[in-house]
């Protein structure tokens, strides 16, 4: 099925969750940037896996074992074709995002040295930050922060200022969760490979929204989580660039990742295996792959329109709501609506909205000190999906407003 | 600070037909508990485990204990007032008596009492417990 005009019924159809009622209200879904839903094709392909070949990969000799590997590491080409990695050594399954992230910050803890700097950005995940605190605390490198302007942009300028060539890694989000904030990365890591530095990419957000081709971004790590991209969760992807990750720092050592091991000593295996140890989230993989199968034969471009429609129809109805300011007002953001009610909660908005079956998320989107940035104890965040539709952003402002009333 | 007494508000909440009537009650109720005083909302007086933020004080006088909480969620707060009914102005060994799970199950509210709820109201009902229970022997 292919799409260039987008119907969204014959989408919605696929995802059996969006079927059901919550409060006896029909459920509008729209905490999509927390995690989305999945589609039977999903849900399908991680069933067929468990009822036809489980077994483990990369072991014992036998039809099972041989069918599971197989569609184990068809799913490492199907992630290698998406994100357009040069090859398919270069792909890493983690178990997520933090993961990832995690891997690389182990690994640089033991090359930076006092003197060095990591450069992040304030709109960081905690994931994309305490990583990296943790790395400079244990090397006695420093943290740089780079900082964003009120609408929620990233200051470029002070983002290159910050670059020296004493910047050993700089690490920031495709997209921010918390504010929707498209970053131009292909801009900050040309700057970034101007003196040197690695560069990891949280894509956490950026996966499932924007074209992701990471020789064309020419950064070094780009990582994601499968369940942000209609997938099962437990499992994600660490791209790296196989020069950089063939000799990166083992992370967990046991099965699967060595070579040869005697009782006193071991050496590590290739890639993709050296930096995989144990048994993988085999059913993960295959359901990821799944999903990306699935994403990819839809029409990116028309997916993008309407998540933007979705986008404006929000602001536009979010401009005309007393009381309410709209947080993260980059020019280039997707659709994720943050705001604050005045007088409100935000965690008493989250709850009467769940009472008239809509899901949104309220706090601090694991973001504190970004909110400490913005001076904000937190925000209610709707975030749009491929599936949402513009009578689900009315029913919302419908039921926003009769929360404001019972608030107030 | 004028509470309505337990059988009043499981009367009370008996009687509502939707949930809008519900928590309107509980949110105005929640307007007339007594507010801790900016001063006292220190670090050690936050409740940990709440998605907001709430203080709870206590303070042990000729055997009866007195709590005050407080939070910047109006839900919370309410959710607070009710525990107060059943918790405040009593002797340890009663509040340590309170069968908590039952008052909010007549009150239809259980689900708000789970460990899984990210609102904190165990974490609230815990801490109450072990302060009762600090002075109880
Ligand atoms: C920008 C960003 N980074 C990192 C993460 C962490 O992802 P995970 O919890 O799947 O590891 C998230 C998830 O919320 C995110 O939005």
């Amino acid at each position: 099925m292919s799409m260039s005009s987008l119907n969204i019924a014959q989408l919605r159809a696929q995802f059996p969750i969006l079927q059901q009622q919550v409060n006896a209200k029909p459920l509008i879904y729209f905490d999509n940037a927390a995690t989305t839903q999945k589609p039977y094709a999903v849900i399908n392909a991680i069933t067929d896996f468990y009822t036809q070949c489980n077994a483990n990969v990369h072991r014992g000799a036998h039809h099972l074992s041989n069918e599971s590997t197989t569609r184990f590491e068809h799913a490492r080409d199907t992630v290698a074709c998406f994100m357009h990695a040069a090859n398919r050594k270069e792909i890493i399954w983690t178990s997520g995002t933090t993961e990832g992230i995690n891997i690389v910050a182990h690994g640089i803890a033991k090359q930076l040295r006092p003197g060095d700097e990591v450069l992040v950005t304030q709109m960081e995940h905690h994931a994309n930050l305490v990583t990296w605190q943790q790395a400079c605390a244990q090397s006695g490198a420093s943290l740089k922060i780079a900082p964003i302007d009120d609408d929620g942009t990233l200051n470029i300028d002070a983002f290159v200022a910050l670059l020296s060539t004493n910047t050993k890694l700089v690490a920031f989000p495709h997209i921010s969760n918390a504010l929707g904030t498209i970053n131009p990365i292909k801009t900050l890591t040309a700057q970034a490979k101007k003196v040197g530095a690695l560069v990891l990419i949280d894509g956490a957000q950026g996966i499932a929204h924007a074209k992701v081709d990471v020789v064309d971004i020419g950064c070094d790590f780009y990582v994601f989580s499968a369940h942000k991209l209609f997938g099962p969760t437990g499992i994600g992807v660490l791209w790296g660039k196989e020069s950089v990750l063939k000799n990166w720092p083992v992370w967990q050592t046991g099965g699967e990742m060595i070579a040869n091991v005697t009782y006193e000593t071991a050496t590590w295996g290739e890639l993709p295996n050296r930096l995989e140890a144990g048994t993988p989230n085999i059913a993960g993989a295959i359901g990821l792959a799944a999903a990306v199968e699935w994403f990819s034969q839809l029409d990116l471009h028309a997916l993008q329109h309407h998540e933007h429609a979705l986008l404006k129809h929000a602001t536009e109805q979010a401009h005309n709501f007393d009381g309410l300011t709209i947080v993260g007002n980059a020019p280039e953001k997707v659709a994720v609506l943050s705001f604050v009610l005045q007088g409100c909660h935000s965690a008493d908005i989250g709850f009467l909205l769940d009472q008239q079956g809509i899901a949104i998320r309220s706090g601090d989107h694991c973001a504190q000190p970004l909110m400490r940035r913005l001076t904000l104890p937190g925000t209610a965040r709707a975030s749009f999906s491929i599936y949402n539709t513009i009578e689900e952003v009315d029913a919302f402002f419908i039921a926003l407003k009769k929360v404001h009333q019972m608030l107030i | 600070m004028s509470l309505p007494t337990r059988d009043d508000i499981i009367d009370d909440m008996a009687f509502f037909d939707d949930w809008e009537q519900r928590y309107q009650y509980i949110i105005d109720l929640g307007k007339s508990i007594s507010r801790i005083d900016e001063n006292e909302k220190t670090d050690e007086n936050v409740v940990k485990g709440c998605q907001s933020k709430v203080w709870l004080i206590s303070n042990l006088d000729d055997g009866i204990l007195y709590f005050k909480a407080d939070s910047d969620a109006v839900i919370i707060n309410g959710l607070l007032a009710l525990v107060m009914v059943v918790f405040n102005n009593k002797t340890p060994k009663d509040i340590l008596a309170v069968d908590i799970d039952e008052y909010f199950k007549q009150l239809d509210l259980e689900r708000h009492i789970t460990p899984s709820r990210g609102n904190g109201l165990k974490a609230i009902v815990a801490k109450i417990q072990a302060i009762a229970n600090s002075y109880a022997n």
